[in-house]
């Protein structure tokens, strides 16, 4: 009975959580109602993964009208992973939050920051899930603009995390509403919002305008730029990535390790969606350039990301600017359009999530103890926060692709991919990336290991309840390091059903 | 505080605001019962809720304003009205049927439709209203940024404006 209504749990659980948050009152209650309500959505998702892979396509009509005319939910192999890493990442997140959250936000406001916390897990998830292109757009707005607010709320430790949400909401906004203008040019075109509705509609009405008369549908033209451009702002990739370094530098610390593992990721989910099911990889990379657009951003986001986050002094900064060059790597990876490149792409998605979450929460562990985010306050603190140094360290080499870390699977699956295109200058810029990423991550190593304590270090290794979620999502990334069968598996029957041969 | 000239003191103003906003109430409530079968909706009849309020604030101040609608209310009602909507939702799945599939809410599919829309709406005028006015109070309020001992480094005054 229940499992018939999963995909709208899903949904469903975060959305109520989310408001009855707000009457939790203070103190610790907020935090607990929603680490209960996060834990029973991803136990959820796993519910949804574990059908999928048992019976296929897992559908649910809203309100009970059907397809194409209703709302549906889909979920397949590609939307059940992405929900499964969203859903799980929320959860551990959300069991760091709680001492985080008490010391950088005022006291009375933790109902309403629970609230938005679990809105925003709720829309990341309903972008994953739907299958309706319309639904795609409330749902964004429903994650970017409770991720607005949670990035202003690191206002209180930082004044600059107002500027950083103001920008973002500038730049989000036009993402957001050229994202709606491709939509809504694509339903003027194909009169249906239904996504496999609108996907049949779109090849069909496409290639017989262009085999009967010889013309080219300029609306349809029109709507993908406008589809390139908002879509890469919300994924920020390379010369869109402007809002991110900020955004995510002066938010608090849980909210950044949150934004930073799914935020960016539903956005390249979203992407994948409206290249491949949408459009279809015919038309996308087919019709127009896009392909040669999206390699020379993603190599110009690997290299440019890497060579900035080498020059930043804050380490929440080079991070940041880390993670644009792993949005690079992705979107190089599925641009190759061969199996292992979308499987290098899909696997990073969830690699990247588990390392870079993992990563700001150990920083973040680190600014709990200590208030200068200045590069140079990790000096010495491999003597005075071994554990979480070494969760920071194990995090590092797999965001450099060392062997047996999660780094290291998905920069293999994207070197075979563009070897397998016979494109082996981008092989190399992998390469050179990791290279990159090695000297800014020594950089910080060098500090934490090599270097005298300052003055004003932290005397005490962080407390337990920060350090189990953090070595949780480095366990994982180390885990999934040495046995990729998992991961590996998954992403490459998602990218055999992206290329549309299962 | 009446000051000479305020717009506290024209007795006109404020006959006229005190006869009008019951109007203005009713047809807010009538825009949202009205969204089922035509123009309308939660969306405006909330805005015109929320419109009515914010009249009275204008002509009576903020203050007899939030002693008429307490800060807490409004803001519990945020959440309230979108409970309310979702939880109409969950009620159709707890009868067996999808989320927000209302015609099992009465025996007759008929009538339970147009009664689930009519309840939805309601839900999303309140939180309409709720966020319009939650909106005006905070740019009539002095803000107050609640920052504990933690001074930014950029040295700038905190939120000091005064209505």
């Amino acid at each position: 009975m229940i499992d018939t209504h999963l995909p709208a749990l899903v949904v469903v659980l975060p959305l109520l959580g989310g408001l009855l948050a707000v009457f939790a009152g203070r103190g610790v209650l907020p935090w607990l109602w929603a680490t209960l309500v996060a834990s029973a959505t991803f136990a959820a998702t796993i519910a949804l993964l574990m059908k999928v892979q048992a019976e296929g396509v897992v559908t649910y009509a809203m309100g009970g009208w059907q397809a194409p005319w209703g709302i549906e939910y889909r979920v397949d192999a590609l939307s059940a992973t992405v929900l499964v890493v969203v859903a799980a990442i929320s959860c551990v997140t959300t069991f760091y939050a709680r001492l985080s959250v008490a010391k950088e936000i005022p006291k009375d406001r933790h109902n309403f920051f629970y609230s938005l916390w679990l809105l925003c897990q709720a829309g990341l998830l309903g972008i994953t899930i739907t299958g309706d292109a319309f639904n795609i757009y409330v749902m964004l707005e429903i994650s970017s603009l409770t991720v607005y607010g949670l990035i202003a709320l690191g206002g209180n430790n930082d004044r600059r995390a107002f500027t950083a949400a103001i920008n973002y909401l500038v730049i989000g906004s036009i993402g957001a509403s050229f994202i709606l203008i491709a939509i809504g040019y694509l339903y003027m075109m194909t009169g249906t919002l239904n996504i496999a509705d609108m996907s049949a509609k779109l090849t069909e009405f496409y290639f017989k305008d262009e085999q009967l008369y010889g013309t080219k549908n300029a609306t349809i033209y029109v709507a993908f730029a406008f589809l390139m451009v908002g879509l890469g702002i919300k994924m920020a990739l390379f010369p869109l990535h402007t809002w991110l370094p900020n955004a995510y530098t002066y938010a608090p610390s849980a909210v950044t390790a949150l934004l930073a593992a799914t935020a960016t990721k539903v956005g390249i989910y979203m992407t994948i969606r409206f290249y491949f099911t949408i459009f279809g990889v015919q038309f996308s990379f087919g019709q127009i350039p896009n392909r040669v657009i999206l390699m020379a951003c993603a190599c110009f986001a690997i290299i440019l990301g890497s060579v900035i986050a080498i020059r930043q002094t804050q380490f929440k900064k080079t991070l940041a600017y880390s993670s644009v060059a792993q949005i690079g790597y992705i979107v190089l990876g599925f641009s190759l359009l061969n199996v292992s490149g979308i499987a290098g792409s899909i696997v990073h998605i969830v690699n990247h999530a588990m390392i870079k979450g993992g990563l700001f929460m150990a920083v973040g562990a680190v600014a709990y103890r200590t208030r200068v985010t200045s590069l140079d306050a990790l000096s010495g603190l491999g003597k005075r926060m071994p554990l979480t140094m070494a969760a920071f360290t194990a995090g590092g080499l797999s965001l450099i692709g060392f062997p047996l870390t999660a780094g290291f699977v998905s920069k293999w699956y994207l070197v075979t991919g563009a070897l397998e295109s016979g494109l082996w200058p981008l092989a190399i810029v992998v390469l050179i990336g990791s290279i990159l990423a090695l000297i800014y991550v020594w950089r910080m190593i060098e500090l934490i290991y090599f270097a005298e304590p300052r003055e004003d270090a932290p005397t005490r290794e962080a407390p337990w309840s920060l350090l189990l979620p953090t070595w949780v999502l480095i366990g994982a990334s180390i885990y999934f390091g040495i046995d990729a069968t998992l991961t590996g598996g998954l992403a490459e029957s998602a990218a055999r059903m992206l290329l549309g041969n299962p | 505080m009446k000051q000479p000239g305020s717009i506290e003191e024209h007795v006109v103003i404020r006959v006229t605001s005190k006869m009008l906003i019951p109007y203005i109430m009713i047809f807010g409530f009538y825009v949202i019962a009205h969204g089922e079968i035509g123009p309308g909706g939660g969306f405006q009849g909330g805005v015109i809720l929320a419109a009515a309020y914010i009249l009275y604030c204008l002509v009576f101040g903020v203050e007899a304003g939030s002693r008429a609608l307490p800060r807490r209310a409004v803001e519990a009602t945020m959440a309230l009205g979108v409970l309310f909507y979702a939880g109409i939702g969950v009620l159709g799945m707890f009868r067996g049927a999808a989320f927000l599939d209302y015609r099992v809410l009465l025996s007759d599919p008929a009538s339970a439709e147009p009664l689930g829309m009519t309840l939805v709406e309601t839900g999303i005028g309140f939180t309409v209203a709720a966020v319009m006015i939650t909106v005006f109070n905070m740019i009539t309020e002095p803000t107050a940024v609640s920052g504990p001992e933690n001074a930014p480094e950029t040295g700038e005054s905190k939120g000091s404006a005064t209505s």
